[in-house]
C-alpha cells in the first residue's frame, strides 16, 4: 500500500526544516510569526505535514494552535514567515485551492433553519466534486437526523454535522479544530473510526485536540506547540523520549508500596518473582503515558 | 485503493460549479432561512399588516379631495415594509450570521463571495414583493384602497426597487457595526421606528415639525414614502407636500445617492469574521 511509505520511519521522525517550504508537503510552514498587538502568539514556527498522514497539534490554550491552523486555512493574515498549503500560499488561495480543503472550525458552522440534508446539499453545491450528502450523513451517523433542522440537534450531533459539512466537498486536506469537544466516550470512539476511514480514503488531516488519548489513537505524528513554537514532533509512542524512558515497576512488599524505575523491566520482574512464593502482590509495570510526557514538556516550558 | 499521490498535482479533477448553480443554491438557502424563522416572518411580514389594520380602523378621516387617510397610510406602510424587509432584515440577519460563525464557515468554502450577496438580494426581493402584495390585498379588500393606474405602476416599481436596493446596502453596512444579531436589532429597530414617525408613515408629513422634516429628508425612508404617495394619491394632493410637488426627480436622486453611499460603505466595512480575529 502506497500510504505506508508516507508514514514516518522510526528514528527519522522530526521534520528537518530547510529554509524553503516544501512544495510537496500537504502543509509546510517556515518561521511563521503572528502578533496581536504587543503579544506574539506564534513566534518562528516550523511545521511539515506529509500528504496522507494524520497530524495532531497539541498544546495548552493560548499556545498558538488555533492561530497557526487558521493562518493555514486562510482566515488570518501572518506577520512573517512562509506558508504553503497544498503548494499554495493561503494568503492568496482562490476558489480552486479552497475546493481541496475541508474545514471544521472550533466554533462550528452556526445556526440554521435548514435540515441536515439541506445544509449538506447547499455545502456540496459549492464544490466541484462533492460526496453524496446522504452517504456523508450515513458516514457520520446522522441518517436519522437527515430531516431535522440544524438547531434541533444535540451538542454531539451538531459537531458530527460540522464534520459532515467539512468532508462533503471531498477534501484532500481536512482541518479538524477540537472536533470532539463535548462528545461522550462512545461518540468519541465512533468519531475515531470515522477519521480512520477518511484516512483510508487518502485524506490528509490536521487535528488539534486537548485529548491526548485521541491524539495517541489517531495521529501518525504529534507536534507539541508551546509559546508559539513547535517544541517537538514525533510519533505518539516516541514523544518526549517516551520509547526510551525507563519502565516503572510497582508492587507491595512488607506492607508497603514499592516502586523501581528500570530499563530492563522483564529481568527485574523475573528477579522479583523469585523472591515471592506465589503472585507478586499488586504487581504493575508502566511506561509514561503520552499525557505524562506532554505535561512534563509544557511544564518545563512554562517554568 | 485510493491512495494519495506522494507528490503532486493539486488541481481537482473537475471544474468548479457554475456561478449560476451556486447562485440558485444560495437563493434557496436564504428563502428557507427567512420563511422558516417565525420571528423574522412575524416581525417583517405580519407587523406592517397589523399596522395597516389598526391604523385603518382607528384613523378614518378625509384628507380632502375625497381621499381617505388609509389611502395615504398605505403608501407609508409599504415604504416601512420595504425598510423592514431590506434594512432591518439585512442588518439583523447578517450580524447574527457573523457572530455565530456562519459567515466564517462560508468564507472557508469555494463558494464565490458574490453568491452570498445574490442570495440576500433574492431574499429581500421575495419578501418585498410578498409584503406589498399582502398590504395591497388587505387594503383593497377591507379598506377600499384604490390601486394605482397606468404609469403609476411604473413609478411604484422603480421607487420600490431603488429604495430596496439602497436600504439593503445600508443594512449590510450597518450589520458590521453590531456585535451580534441581538445588538443589531436593539440598534436598528428604534432607529427605524423614529424614522417612520418623522418620515410621513404614521402621520401626514406636512404635520411633522419642519426641523424633523429636515432630519427625515437626509434618510431614504422619507423619499420612499413620498415617491409611493405619488403612486397612491391623486395629483391634487401634491399641493400638500412641503415642496408642493411629488419631486420624483429628487426621490430618484436621493435614493440613488444612498445606493452609492451604501455600496461604498459595504465594500469598506464588510467582514466575514467577528471583529479583531484577523
Amino acid at each position: 500500500m502506497q500510504q505506508d511509505s508516507l508514514l514516518p520511519a522510526p528514528g527519522g521522525l522530526a521534520a528537518v526544516p530547510g529554509r524553503e517550504p516544501d512544495p510537496d508537503a500537504a502543509i509546510s510552514v517556515r518561521g511563521l510569526v503572528k502578533r496581536y498587538g504587543a503579544s506574539t502568539a506564534v513566534d518562528g514556527l516550523d511545521l511539515d505535514i506529509r500528504r496522507g498522514e494524520i497530524f495532531a497539534l497539541l498544546g495548552p490554550n493560548g499556545a498558538g494552535k488555533t492561530t497557526t491552523v487558521e493562518i493555514c486555512e486562510g482566515f488570518r493574515d501572518r506577520d512573517g514567515g512562509e506558508v504553503r498549503v497544498l503548494g499554495t500560499d493561503p494568503a492568496s488561495g482562490g476558489r480552486r485551492w479552497k475546493a481541496q480543503l475541508g474545514i471544521v472550525l472550533q466554533s462550528g458552522a452556526g445556526d440554521s433553519q435548514l435540515t441536515c440534508r439541506e445544509l449538506l446539499r447547499a455545502q456540496a453545491s459549492y464544490f466541484p466534486d462533492p460526496r453524496d450528502p446522504d452517504e456523508v450523513l450515513e458516514l457520520v451517523g446522522l441518517t436519522e437526523k437527515a430531516r431535522s433542522r440544524g438547531r434541533s440537534l444535540s451538542g454531539g450531533q451538531r459537531r458530527r454535522l460540522d464534520v459532515a459539512l467539512g468532508i462533503v466537498g471531498r477534501p484532500t486536506l481536512l482541518f479538524l479544530d477540537e472536533p470532539t469537544t463535548g462528545f461522550d466516550p462512545e461518540a468519541r470512539r465512533q468519531f475515531w473510526s470515522l477519521i480512520r476511514s477518511l484516512r483510508d480514503l487518502g485524506t490528509t488531516m490536521l487535528l488539534t485536540t486537548h485529548y491526548l488519548d485521541e491524539a495517541e489513537a489517531l495521529a501518525d505524528r504529534v507536534g507539541v506547540i508551546a509559546r508559539g513554537r513547535l517544541a517537538e514532533v514525533a510519533v505518539p509512542s516516541e514523544l518526549g523520549g517516551r520509547g526510551r524512558a525507563p519502565a516503572v515497576v510497582t508492587w507491595t512488599e512488607g506492607g508497603a508500596r514499592r516502586s523501581e524505575a528500570t530499563a530492563t523491566p522483564t529481568a527485574f520482574v523475573r528477579d522479583l518473582a523469585a523472591r515471592f512464593p506465589g503472585e507478586v502482590p499488586d504487581l504493575a509495570v508502566a511506561r509514561p503515558t503520552l499525557e505524562d510526557v506532554y505535561l512534563q514538556m509544557i511544564g518545563e516550558d512554562r517554568a | 485503493m485510493s491512495a494519495v499521490p506522494a507528490t503532486g498535482t493539486t488541481q481537482p479533477r473537475t471544474a468548479l460549479p457554475s456561478m449560476a448553480a451556486v447562485y440558485r443554491s444560495r437563493a434557496g438557502v436564504e428563502l428557507k432561512e427567512f420563511f422558516r424563522q417565525r420571528e423574522s416572518v412575524v416581525f417583517t411580514l405580519v407587523f406592517p399588516v397589523l399596522l395597516l389594520v389598526v391604523f385603518g380602523a382607528v384613523l378614518d378621516y378625509d384628507l380632502g379631495s375625497g381621499v381617505t387617510f388609509i389611502q395615504y397610510f398605505v403608501a407609508g406602510v409599504i415604504a416601512a415594509g420595504i425598510l423592514g424587509a431590506s434594512l432591518q432584515n439585512m442588518a439583523i440577519s447578517i450580524a447574527t450570521e457573523r457572530a455565530d460563525g456562519t459567515l466564517k464557515s462560508l468564507y472557508g468554502t469555494p463558494m464565490p463571495r458574490s453568491a452570498y450577496f445574490v442570495g440576500k438580494v433574492v431574499q429581500v426581493l421575495a419578501v418585498t414583493v410578498l409584503i406589498i402584495a399582502i398590504l395591497l390585498l388587505v387594503g383593497v379588500v377591507f379598506y377600499d384602497v384604490q390601486l394605482p393606474s397606468g404609469a403609476d405602476w411604473l413609478t411604484f416599481a422603480w421607487v420600490t426597487a431603488l429604495g430596496a436596493a439602497a436600504c439593503t446596502l445600508l443594512g449590510i453596512a450597518v450589520s458590521s457595526l453590531a456585535r451580534n444579531g441581538r445588538s443589531a436589532s436593539a440598534t436598528v429597530t428604534p432607529i427605524a421606528l423614529v424614522l417612520q414617525f418623522i418620515s410621513g408613515v404614521f402621520f401626514q408629513f406636512s404635520q411633522v415639525p419642519v426641523w424633523m422634516q429636515t432630519v427625515a429628508s437626509v434618510f431614504p425612508l422619507k423619499w420612499m414614502a413620498q415617491g409611493l404617495r405619488s403612486v397612491f394619491l391623486p395629483d391634487a394632493l401634491a399641493a400638500q407636500e412641503p415642496a408642493g410637488t411629488w419631486e420624483l426627480g429628487r426621490v430618484a436622486l436621493v435614493l440613488g445617492a444612498w445606493c452609492l453611499a451604501g455600496l461604498v460603505l459595504c465594500v469598506l466595512t464588510f467582514r466575514w469574521q467577528e471583529r479583531g480575529t484577523r
